[in-house]
């Protein structure tokens, strides 16, 4: 996650101390994402190093410190905003391979194995739906990031539909005439997964 | 949460399926549209039944509604048995205890929304003025009280709905069906009318929503996946969402 960036963010606001970013990062993601405090100052630190923010000269180090963003810091903010995030090459997603184990193991009912899946992921959604209801109502923030959650988890929920429907159909149509020969698709998924 | 929550083994069972099983057409192109389905819903819980199409879910529907009669099994509404139940007896169960969402809301075009709102009671033959206050006092739950006096084709898509689920609660019904409910409406919209829906079973409506939407599901107090009209699995009650907030050992 993007922790430095958020940072400058907090601090194009203003000039903050660390445990003050540390509290505003949370509460500014719906207390979603866990920050400590080691981690924002180390963060602090490297932002300083890389010339993007700078704390106040009292000449006294610790928790009594103020940081400032600099010229390129808010330059690097605004870049950053506008870079759209890897998404190139596909996560080598555990659930994915755990579909297509299950598909060519023998003994292993793959069905069973989407089911499992399945309600677990609609408990989760469940939960996230009780939060949307509850406090995100008026927390603008935290409605934004339980949606882009459900929005995720909804859409692993299709795909383990999709791939419930397409196994069945692929055990009920009879053997293609020229079957293609070679691996399964694991390695495949392996090789694109690693491309850059 | 004084109320007794839709886990709580002493809420009321408004509805009951027991072993209920439907096939259409005879052999040997049977097709068994649900088979041996157990399902019960309590007052004040909201369930929501998954499932591709074809896997059964809008049967379950219609014969939880008493459209249709299954082929073996019993239905309980409020306790009591449709099977064997005259037609009158079974219209007026329909009219007084269940209420109907459909995804095209289909209000009436030429009644205003307080016409549509109060017709179940009316047509039940409730005196006008009292049906009238009843549809009123539902268009307020639902927050279009003040479009009472519009008709469905100057209300937005969402007002509607608003109408259509105030028509299906009006009087105090205490089974909703619910058939997509959202049908056409954006997320943030159809999120509206969930939790409008799940509001309606916190006043102690039992509900059975049918979505192929897991977000729209994820609303219900508990998720029945069906495949190929068998209960696949469901989810169990989940924890509150005090579990996905910050966790203390992660800081």
């Amino acid at each position: 996650m993007s922790v430095p960036h958020v940072l400058l963010a907090l601090l194009s606001e203003g000039p903050k101390y660390g445990l003050q970013l540390r509290e505003e990062f949370e509460a500014g993601t719906g207390e979603v994402w866990p920050l400590n405090v080691g981690q924002v100052y180390k963060t602090l630190g490297r932002l300083e190093r890389d010339g993007l923010a700078e704390s106040e000269g009292t000449g006294q180090d610790g928790p009594q410190k103020r940081f400032r963003i600099t010229p390129r810091g808010a330059e690097a903010l605004a870049a950053w905003l506008r870079t759209p995030p890897d998404l190139t090459s596909p996560p080598r997603d555990e659930l994915v391979m755990k579909v297509l184990v299950a598909a060519r193991v023998p003994g292993s009912d793959a069905h069973e194995v989407i089911q499992a899946h399945r309600l677990y992921l609609l408990e989760l959604m469940q939960q996230w739906t009780r939060l949307k209801e509850g406090e995100a109502r008026d927390d603008l923030r935290l409605a934004l990031v339980v949606d882009a959650e459900l929005f995720r988890l909804d859409a692993v929920t299709r795909w383990l539909d999709a791939a419930d429907t397409r196994l069945r159909r692929a055990a009920a149509a009879p053997p293609r005439p020229a079957p293609a020969p070679g691996p399964a698709p694991i390695p495949q998924l392996r090789r694109l997964g690693t491309r850059r | 949460m004084s109320q007794p929550g839709p886990g709580s083994e002493s809420a009321v069972t408004v509805l009951e399926l027991r072993g209920v099983s439907k096939t259409y057409g005879q052999e040997p192109a049977r097709v068994r549209a649900l088979d041996r389905v157990d399902l019960s819903v309590r007052a004040g819980e909201m369930v929501a039944v998954m499932g591709p199409s074809g896997s059964g879910k809008s049967t379950l529907l219609t014969i939880a509604g008493s459209l249709e009669e299954p082929t073996s099994g019993d239905v309980l509404v409020c306790g009591m048995e449709l099977a064997g139940m005259s037609r009158g007896r079974r219209a007026r169960l329909r009219r007084r205890v269940i209420g109907y969402v459909f995804q095209d809301y289909n209000l009436l075009p030429g009644l205003t929304a307080a016409e549509n709102a109060s017709l179940p009671l009316e047509l039940d033959g409730i005196a006008v003025p009292k049906a009238r206050a009843a549809g009123m006092a539902a268009l307020e739950a639902l927050g279009v009280a003040d479009r009472a006096a519009r008709f469905p084709d100057q209300l937005s898509g969402g007002e509607r709905q608003r109408v259509a689920i105030a028509r299906a609660i009006v009087g105090g019904r205490p089974l909703l069906l619910a058939d997509e409910p959202s049908g056409a409406l954006d997320s943030v919209h159809a999120d509206e009318v969930m939790r409008l829906l799940h509001e309606a079973c916190q006043r102690g409506v039992a509900a059975v929503v049918v979505t192929h939407d897991a977000q729209l599901a994820a609303w219900a107090d508990r998720v029945v996946v069906l495949r190929d009209g068998r209960v696949a699995g469901q989810t169990t009650r989940p924890p509150g969402p005090e579990s996905l907030l910050t966790p203390e050992e992660a800081r």
